[in-house]
């Protein structure tokens, strides 16, 4: 075996879920700080400066409440879902390039060349702890919710799954660093005025990828279970969802395994759409090894963005009724997509490169 | 791949092949095969079958065993745990498996190339995606087509069956 590689690989997987957990604290931050805003209250102020060790006071909270098991419930499986919930959300952040390279060491943990199938097969399991959840709590109100997830999970993964088409339609390529680099030479995929603008083709490819890139996000949403699409765990129709038979720490891993799913669900969007760590003028980790950190941080800037915009969506926007998020997901989403394949390559067929 | 992880991954879907068939309770036996579909997708990387070994992930534990999971969660299937284990279908099924299990050693011991060491493939990193489509739409793009036009008239036809009034 190749011991520099196993090395770095090691680093790479400990810095990476490092940062992300990091990350994963303070979006918890941002989306009482932001809420607070938006709603004209002051949210969390007292720990720390500008309430900023809140996240390091929520966390002792979680893990010093009492770990309760309710009797009714199936043990086992009660014990297995919080788990089940976590884990496909972290594992998928492996494909992911989040970075050029820093000391020749290039900045993905798996560069595998089926790459966003694997994200799909690893979030598609993500299901699994939700329905495990509502079904071992042995309770009316987390069964439904469970249910409800399951069903709305399946239906936005066609949608997610056919969005992505038009991209790889033009790069001819799974592999998400293949992605990153396309995206470096030809400009980003929506934004047809980085690079060379003068180019006809990208201006027509801009239109189905604009398509793809909405209907993509708004998928994501429904994956991620966040507001306008958090039916399974609607509170005022079913008290907590999936998550209501659940307290301290084992409610913590679901909690925070939806804001992980956020953080890989934007570091999907914006390989797939924004470029990845690219950014116009900053040369790549080869030029030394700063410029490798600057594009690592840009990265996740672009993240940091998108999660922006997940928090202003939930506390702007209502939340949609069953059947219409049923009907959004199969009557309109999916025909988007796939009359937006069409149109790609109708494009593709016509403006040969 | 390492012949650790061959073994590691042979046994776990072993194991949990088993526990399909001996847990009472339906729905740890649909998790137990979902596990076991994880093992053999492992088992097809193994093989430098990439593709095959995610799809393997994505359609069947991803899509169709929730699918499962969510019908028997529906059912309610107390009665299952309780019933009395019938010792005339074990023996016979057993039974039945070991017979088997006999004919594919027979098979596989006549088999020559069983006996030989195949080189590694040239380069691992084929693009396995890109020569799966390429067959798809060029070899096989016939049977390709009846395929899709037969799982369309499937589906059609159980949305016909389950929009039928029932009188």
């Amino acid at each position: 075996m190749d011991y520099f590689y196993l090395t770095t690989s090691l680093v790479k997987i400990v810095a990476l879920l490092a940062v992300v957990l990091g990350i994963m604290n303070y979006t918890v931050y941002a989306e009482r700080r932001i809420s607070a805003l938006i709603q004209d209250r002051l949210g969390p102020n007292r720990v720390g400066p500008f309430g900023l060790f809140q996240p390091i006071a929520d966390a002792a909270k979680f893990l010093l409440k009492e770990d309760f098991t309710p009797g009714h419930v199936n043990k086992f499986y009660y014990w297995l879902a919080p788990c089940l919930a976590m884990i496909p959300a972290i594992t998928t952040l492996a494909v992911v390039p989040f970075g050029s390279s820093l000391f020749g060491v290039p900045m993905v943990i798996a560069d595998i060349n089926v790459g966003v199938l694997f994200v799909f097969a690893i979030a598609s399991l993500g299901v699994y702890g939700i329905v495990i959840a509502g079904w071992s709590s042995n309770s009316k109100y987390p069964f439904l919710g469970g249910v409800r997830s399951s069903s709305q999970m399946i239906s936005y993964e066609l949608s997610l799954g056919l969005a992505v088409i038009p991209v790889f339609l033009l790069i001819g390529q799974l592999r998400l660093t293949e992605v990153v680099s396309y995206q470096i030479e030809h400009g980003w995929m929506i934004a047809p005025f980085v690079g060379d603008w003068t180019n006809l083709r990208k201006w027509l490819l801009a239109i189905p990828m604009l398509i793809s890139f909405v209907v993509f996000t708004i998928a994501i949403f429904a994956e991620t279970n966040r507001l306008p699409f958090d039916l399974p765990e609607a509170e005022t129709e079913l008290v907590g969802g999936y998550h209501t038979e659940y307290g301290s720490m084992k409610f913590g891993l679901f909690f925070l395994g939806e804001y992980v799913a956020m953080i890989t669900g934007s570091a999907i969007i914006v390989t797939l759409f924004l470029g990845g760590w690219h950014f116009p003028g900053i040369p790549d980790g080869s030029q030394g090894w700063s410029w490798g950190l600057v594009n690592i941080f840009v990265f996740f800037s672009k993240v940091a963005v998108l999660l922006f915009v997940f928090i202003w969506v939930r506390w702007t926007l209502p939340r949609f009724r069953y059947d219409q998020l049923m009907r959004l997901g199969w009557v309109f989403f999916f025909e988007i997509a796939l009359v937006n394949i069409f149109i790609a390559a109708i494009i593709l067929a016509y403006f040969p490169a | 791949m390492s012949p650790v992880l061959f073994w590691f991954f042979a046994f776990v879907m072993l194991v949990f092949g088993a526990a399909v068939i001996i847990n009472r309770n339906p729905i740890a036996s649909a998790l137990s095969l979902v596990v076991c579909f994880m093992g053999l997708s492992a088992l097809f990387m193994s093989l430098d079958a990439f593709f095959i070994g995610i799809i393997q992930v994505l359609v069947y534990a991803g899509a169709v065993m929730v699918l499962f999971l969510f019908i028997i969660m529906l059912l309610d299937l107390r009665m299952e745990e309780r019933r009395k284990i019938n010792l005339v279908a074990v023996v016979g099924g057993a039974g039945v498996a070991l017979a088997f299990f006999i004919q594919i050693c027979f098979v596989v011991g006549q088999l020559s190339a069983a006996q030989k060491t195949f080189p590694p493939l040239v380069s691992p990193k084929t693009d396995d995606v890109h020569s799966v489509g390429l067959l798809l739409f060029t070899n096989y793009n016939l049977p390709f087509q009846i395929i899709g036009v037969l799982v369309l008239v499937a589906t059609i036809g159980v949305i016909v069956l389950s929009k039928r009034e029932l009188r």
